[in-house]
């Protein structure tokens, strides 16, 4: 699988002279299994750029994988050039909620006073696909979603394809449910996504410091659980996802290597995603 | 999917994880009626430390504190709280006489109530049960 980030920085978009290495941009990333259909992983600010390409492209059919609602994964949806195209087929996974189904709480985004033009009005063709507890198979690729921990719905994401897998946990807190060094893998929440994944791409918003110091519960992972839970799902690589809004680069580079020195692996098993940079698993 | 390992259900990763902190005694089911964790209280009313991969039926474990109405007639599992909630996946309360880890009868209250993931996933129990006042005195 080939693939592109087109924004890696969580909570809201960050652009400016500090982020500028690992960008500003909010969750976005461009899969491409082998069969050539467009898979996007969320709609934060980076599939704005992502839907000019594809229009230049031509392509007509893609597939948005939501993780969860929150405005830093979906706040680019209405800058989505393609959705604007009648000819386009949008096919959206993402997680309902007890109460409401996947499009009336992606309407909800696409509703006054948050967005001038209604759902409705888009002019693409849009199938929606609840992912809660799911598994799927697109263009040869096959997709697994389940319920993580992270406030309100959210789902990560397993993709298999050709014998190579890639794991997505974004905005995930595994440690609130289980204690990663000590409880049994089927207890944490996650494990079943990433396990033996060959790239999990995941959330490293934190330090240790900042985790402890106020941030228990909000949904995300310090340097040493995402440590912790990559070394216990046996992954090959591991990308830190989620950038905090208030970290610059050099901050990011040193996470890196405490996550890096933590796992006990070779250093080049633990890379930053970077906005503009190409996958390959 | 290949390879893919057995994992929890997040709302029962979560059931255990709210349970481990509380001081009152937590019993909780999968949708089988396997009893897959009790929390530390839990473990003093019954006298047994849970073990992992150990988990019986709630039936034959419930039946080993052979059940008790407060006129000392044996209790169907069924008509316990637990056995409730489990047929019925409703919310039940009773008062029940249990044989607890020093072998004596005793008063205890049950409050369970069903666990749905999603929209209907009906995925476990979540079973609160304390001693009455009298006995912890």
């Amino acid at each position: 699988m080939k693939g592109r980030i087109w924004g890696s920085r969580g909570s809201i978009a960050s652009p400016g002279q500090d982020t500028k290495r690992y960008g500003g941009n909010t969750s976005c990333i461009e899969l491409r299994p082998p069969g050539g259909d467009v898979v996007i992983l969320d709609a934060g600010t980076g599939i704005r750029e992502l839907g000019v390409r594809l229009v230049r492209e031509g392509a007509e059919r893609m597939f948005l994988l939501l993780t969860h609602l929150h405005v830093d994964h979906l706040e680019g949806l209405g800058m989505f050039e393609p959705i604007w195209r009648p000819q386009t087929e949008l096919h959206i996974w993402g997680p309902a909620s007890p109460l409401a189904s996947l499009r009336e709480r992606i309407a909800t985004y696409f509703s006054p006073p948050l967005f001038p033009v209604h759902l409705s009005e888009v002019p693409a063709t849009i199938e929606y696909h609840d992912a809660s507890e799911a598994e799927w198979e697109i263009d040869g690729a096959r997709f697994a979603s389940t319920a993580i921990i992270h406030p309100g719905p959210t789902v990560g994401y397993r993709i298999e394809s050709g014998g190579r897998c890639v794991a997505y946990l974004t905005d995930h807190e595994p440690a609130l449910g289980a204690d990663l060094q000590h409880d049994a893998s089927r207890w944490i929440s996650g494990f079943g996504l990433a396990h033996r994944a060959n790239l999990l791409i995941h959330d490293c918003q934190y330090t240790v410091e900042e985790y402890r110091g106020g941030r228990v519960g909000w949904g995300h992972s310090s340097t040493e659980q995402v440590a912790d839970f990559a070394r216990r799902a046996e992954v090959d690589r591991l990308m830190l996802f989620h950038h905090d809004p208030m970290h610059p680069d050099d901050l990011l580079d040193r996470m890196r290597d405490d996550v890096a020195e933590r796992w006990g692996v070779d250093g080049d098993r633990t890379v930053l995603a970077a906005e503009g940079a190409e996958l390959s698993v | 999917m290949a390879e893919a390992p057995d994992q929890r259900n997040l709302i029962l990763i979560l059931a255990r994880a709210f349970a481990s902190q509380l001081a009152t005694a937590v019993y909780l089911l999968d949708s089988e009626g396997t009893i897959i964790y009790y929390n530390e209280a839990a473990e003093r009313l019954v006298g047994r430390p849970f073990i992992e991969g150990m988990g019986a039926k709630a039936e034959d474990w419930m039946g080993r504190g052979r059940p008790l109405d407060e006129e000392g007639r044996e209790v169907p599992i069924e008509s316990l709280p637990l056995g409730r909630t489990m047929l019925k996946r409703e919310a039940a309360y009773g008062v029940t006489m249990f044989r607890t880890a020093d072998g004596e009868y005793r008063r205890i209250e049950n409050v369970t109530f069903p666990l749905f993931a999603h929209t209907d996933d009906f995925v476990g129990v979540f079973a609160l049960a304390w001693l009455q006042e009298e006995n912890r005195r």
